[in-house]
């Protein structure tokens, strides 16, 4: 263990962590804005700054270490003002417009500003940032006029899809954000799953499937599983008015225990099918070859009858189960249960065999 | 010239030479040319998006087409008191281009530099990384005459 | 007065840079030879014992830097740094174009003390014609079999200050932006690859070679006691002789504006110096008697940096001056870190704003607090050093700013 005072409080942290972890770990609150716990760290936002007695820089408390007997301060009146000219800094190019952004009231900048109390920025010297915002695919809005430049996404996409889509072009106040020759997302190896997205602490990059259809604070998080694969990733439903308005992701281990939130094109855009109206909301049973709307109950003793007969007439083995990738394991186990103590036949086979 | 390709395969085997891969390629051709990108992410075994990145971070290096003769201008702050300025402009006049800009003929691109080391004879130019020292704008169509 | 001292360009004219004999003639490798008869541990600890403090610019105890190499690392590297960026700077060019087997001697008594076999020259992309001529010296150094089993292998950089940065240098050596990484790790413990590496300037190796045949007691008595021996600075700007000299780092300013320099240029008043490069602060008259030693300048609130000497006349504009030097940092800026990035930028525009006479006092103040901030919040020494010339500038030469301000 390491001993360490943090704000005139003495504290423990176990050894080889950071400063960062020593301050979450005892509830003491830190601005990040780089740091993200499941990618490489960067320690290039700077908003974690905190002083270290006897140390003539500030130093970044998501990658300093946190060592025995240092004594550190969290919101002294010197890191309260660089923390201050930071936001100012990213406010002096940021395009704000908070009240038509997808991010408003889920966005890290806009809550570090209202807390810092960043009325207006001293610094609006010259030109303000001004990109072009068309990259004409269907799901993922780019505005780099938004972008703190905190390369989450880059890391992203390498580390998490290993895409590889995306990287910082140019250097110093022209870095930039951008695919090879800064194209188009299609026209590179993006492959669309939006964990660029999931990581975005501004509204630089949101998701156009969703736009305009609720706030954050709007929608009610419903935690299910995606039926495309069998994988079996966790999705984060929004919904609101009891429609599903999006999907994000439940980024804990706990919540999201396959995919920590991760996700494919299908499972983060894919969701607009639910609130078709081709879709089926009843069983429908066939009589004279036309389908008429059933209940549950109906429908099922239907089918046990069905089956029933069939075993009856033909035996076990006329009968044939075949599942499929798209349902989960749970319901996979469930189904050769049911084909070999219900129908009594070993012939259960599954669509990944094949 | 020599193939784009082979220029960078031949320095496949040294860790991270992408970077002494592009100055290779950007001395047969004064710049980057496109697939240069493509050819140095497949060699190094980085993506291209990476590649560009590297490629658009130094400023020695250029991804835009460029002339025959690159001239980079010194502007740091021993050459500017030296007056790198009155040069600049003297190039822009001489030339009829801007600062960034090739001719139409496609022979000269216009550059500012930061300091090239040269600072014992200011105002300093390079032309194709030839330094070319203690320079007045009265001497630029000399020096412009030496690019044959 | 204060004369000049060779230990870096001891050969300097004297021997054909282009042949090695010349150079083994007069003493070299001798060294190297001494070196390898001592244990890796006395070896260090005699360099460390010289106090040779790094030449790059944050003057680090070059031994004691050696001995953070974990002793049981099965790899290791040295890297020189010969980025020399540093406007007004050209010294390392002097030292290798002179004398090109002097570093590649001291990199490889580095590379003994640290158990490596694998040296980097860093080399900036301007440079090319020194690169030919270093390539020349490896070929025969390793012709003659003076390397043994160390090696020797040129990169070049690409047009990047930041890069002499030696973690960006490390980034850049592998073949990427070169962006700094935040420290710790050091690159003495995880450094090009991950693997302990040793990163010293051109002047620093070249010192080496002459502190291990003579003793570090020897180099210990050369110049100030705390910073040692000899610096090799570059004069520019308006001296009369625009040169390059070694001197004892007890010299002060004003012997080396005036005795070596010759004085202003055109009989004209001095007004101030601006030492260690773009990124070092500016000096007014009155401090002129400091000497050059790193603690000595630090305690004006000056640098030694790299020993670049840039000097201004009385004709000088000192805030268009400052202003150039603010659209440097804003070039070079690598653009990792929120305050750097962003900071260079607007303190350029801030600077331009002043220099075109429509700034008021707000937008001073404003910029001596974004200044203020960036040197304590970047990330590496070019964001932290940038504000200096603009703080230091204000300090000594306020009524120029004073006088450029609208008056409201
Ligand atoms: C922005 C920046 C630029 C630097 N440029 C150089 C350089 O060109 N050459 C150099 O030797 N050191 C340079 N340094 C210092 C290096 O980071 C490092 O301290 C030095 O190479 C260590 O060598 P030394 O101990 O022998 O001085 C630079 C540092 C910074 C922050
Ligand atoms: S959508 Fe996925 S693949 Fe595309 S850029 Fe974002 S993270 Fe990379
Ligand atoms: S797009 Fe978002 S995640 Fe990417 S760098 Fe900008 S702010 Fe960060
Ligand atoms: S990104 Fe955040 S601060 Fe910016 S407009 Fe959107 S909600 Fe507002
Ligand atoms: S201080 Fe400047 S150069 Fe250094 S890491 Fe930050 S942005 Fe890059
Ligand atoms: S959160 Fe620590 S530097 Fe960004
Ligand atoms: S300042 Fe122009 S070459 Fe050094």
């Amino acid at each position: 263990m390491i001993t360490l005072t943090i704000n005139g409080k003495e504290v423990h942290t176990p050894k080889g962590s950071t400063i960062l972890e020593a301050c979450q770990q005892n509830g003491i609150p830190i601005p990040t804005l780089c740091y993200d716990p499941d990618l490489r760290l960067a320690g290039s936002c700077r908003m974690c700054l905190v002083e270290i007695k006897g140390r003539p820089l500030y130093a970044a408390s998501c990658v300093t270490p946190a060592e025995n007997g240092i004594v550190v301060e969290t919101e002294s009146p010197g890191i309260v003002a660089a923390r201050k000219v930071i936001l100012e800094l990213l406010s002096a190019r940021h395009k704000f417009n908070c009240q038509v952004c997808e991010k408003n009231g889920d966005c890290k900048f806009q809550d570090y500003c209202y807390q810092y109390g960043i009325k207006e920025s001293r610094f609006i010297y010259g030109e303000a940032t001004n990109y072009g915002i068309n990259d004409p695919n269907p799901f993922i809005e780019r505005d780099y006029n938004k972008c703190i430049m905190c390369t989450r996404c880059v890391r992203a996409c390498e580390e998490i899809t290993a895409a590889r889509a995306i990287n910082v072009e140019n250097r110093g106040h022209h870095a930039k954000i951008s695919t090879a020759f800064d194209g188009n997302l299609a026209d590179s190896s993006c492959l669309f799953c939006g964990q660029c997205v999931m990581v975005c602490p501004t509204g630089a990059l949101t998701s156009k499937v969703s736009a305009g259809l609720g706030r954050a604070y709007e929608v009610d998080k419903v935690l299910t599983t995606c039926s495309y694969c069998g994988t079996g990733c966790t999705l984060e439903l929004n919904v609101k008015n009891n429609r599903v308005v999006g999907v994000t992701s439940n980024r804990t281990a706990t919540g999201s225990p396959v995919n920590k939130g991760a996700l494919c094109v299908k499972g983060r855009f894919g969701w607009d099918f639910i609130n078709s109206p081709d879709r089926l909301t009843t069983p429908l049973i066939k009589e004279n070859g036309q389908f008429r709307e059933a209940g549950w109950d109906e429908a099922l003793d239907l089918v046990a009858k069905r089956l029933g007969e069939v075993k009856n007439e033909f035996g076990p083995d006329s009968m044939a189960v075949f599942t499929s990738a798209r349902v989960t394991n749970e319901e996979n186990y469930v189904a050769q249960k049911f084909t070999r103590a219900v129908l009594g036949t070993n012939n259960v086979d599954h669509c990944a065999r094949l | 010239m020599v193939n784009i390709q082979n220029i960078i395969l031949s320095f496949r085997d040294k860790p991270g030479g992408i970077i002494e891969a592009f100055h290779a390629v950007q001395k047969e051709y004064n710049y980057l040319p496109e697939e240069t990108i493509a050819v140095a992410a497949g060699t190094f075994g980085i993506s291209e998006a990476q590649a560009f990145g590297v490629a658009t971070f130094y400023s020695y290096l250029s991804v835009a087409k460029r002339g025959k003769y690159v001239i980079r201008m010194c502007e740091s702050a021993p050459c500017h008191i030296a007056g790198a300025e009155a040069l600049i402009k003297a190039f822009e006049e001489a030339l009829e281009i801007k600062v960034g800009e090739t001719t139409a003929d496609g022979k000269f691109t216009l550059e500012l530099t930061e300091c090239v080391g040269q600072c014992q004879d200011t105002p300093v130019i390079t032309i194709n990384s030839v330094p070319y020292v203690n320079l007045d704008p009265a001497q630029v169509p000399a020096v412009l005459a030496l690019c044959q | 007065m204060t004369e000049e001292k060779r230990i870096v360009l001891r050969n300097a004219d004297l021997i054909n840079p282009k042949k090695i004999e010349d150079y083994m003639q007069a003493g070299g490798y001798q060294g190297l030879e001494k070196a390898r008869l001592m244990s890796r541990s006395d070896l260090i600890a005699e360099i460390k014992k010289s106090n040779l403090r790094g030449r790059g610019g944050a003057a680090f105890n070059c031994g004691l830097k050696w001995s953070f190499v974990p002793t049981d690392a099965p790899v290791s590297y040295v890297v020189c740094n010969f980025d020399e960026g540093e406007p007004g700077t050209y010294k390392d060019r002097i030292i290798v174009q002179k004398d090109p087997q002097s570093l590649l001697e001291g990199m490889a008594i580095c590379g003994h003390a640290v158990n490596s076999k694998q040296g980097y020259i860093y080399c900036r992309g301007e440079y090319p014609y020194v690169v030919e001529l270093l390539n020349l010296a490896i070929d025969q150094a390793r012709g003659k079999g003076l390397l043994g089993d160390f090696d020797i292998e040129v990169r070049m950089g690409g047009g990047a200050y930041v890069c002499g940065e030696e973690t960006a240098l490390i980034e850049s050596i592998e073949g990427h932006r070169g962006e700094p990484r935040f420290k710790p790790p050091f690159p003495g413990v995880a450094g090009l690859w991950a693997q302990p590496t040793v990163v010293n300037n051109v002047e620093t190796f070249a010192n080496l070679p002459s502190i291990v045949l003579n003793g570090p007691e020897w180099f210990a008595a050369i110049g100030a006691p705390n910073y040692p021996g000899t610096k090799v600075l570059t004069l520019t700007g308006d001296v009369a002789n625009r040169v390059s000299i070694e001197v004892p780092t007890t010299a002060t300013l004003r012997e080396i504006i005036y005795d070596f320099g010759g004085g202003i240029k055109e009989g004209k008043k001095f007004k101030a110096v601006q030492v260690g490069g773009t990124s070092g602060g500016f000096i007014p008259e009155s401090l002129l008697d400091t000497p050059i030693d790193f603690d000595s300048m630090r305690g004006i609130g000056a640098t030694l940096g790299t020993g670049a000497v840039f000097v201004m006349d009385e004709t000088r504009d000192i805030v268009d001056i400052t202003t150039r030097i603010a659209k440097f940092f804003e070039h070079e800026s690598c653009g990792k870190c929120n305050p750097c990035r962003e900071g260079t930028f607007r303190a350029y525009e801030i600077m331009k704003k002043i220099n075109n006479g429509k700034a008021v006092a707000q937008d001073i103040e404003n910029l001596t607090i974004l200044s203020q901030v960036m040197e304590k919040a970047c990330l590496c020494g070019l964001g932290q050093a940038a504000p200096a010339p603009i703080l230091t500038t204000l300090k000594h030469f306020y009524p120029e700013y004073q006088a450029r301000l609208q008056i409201h």
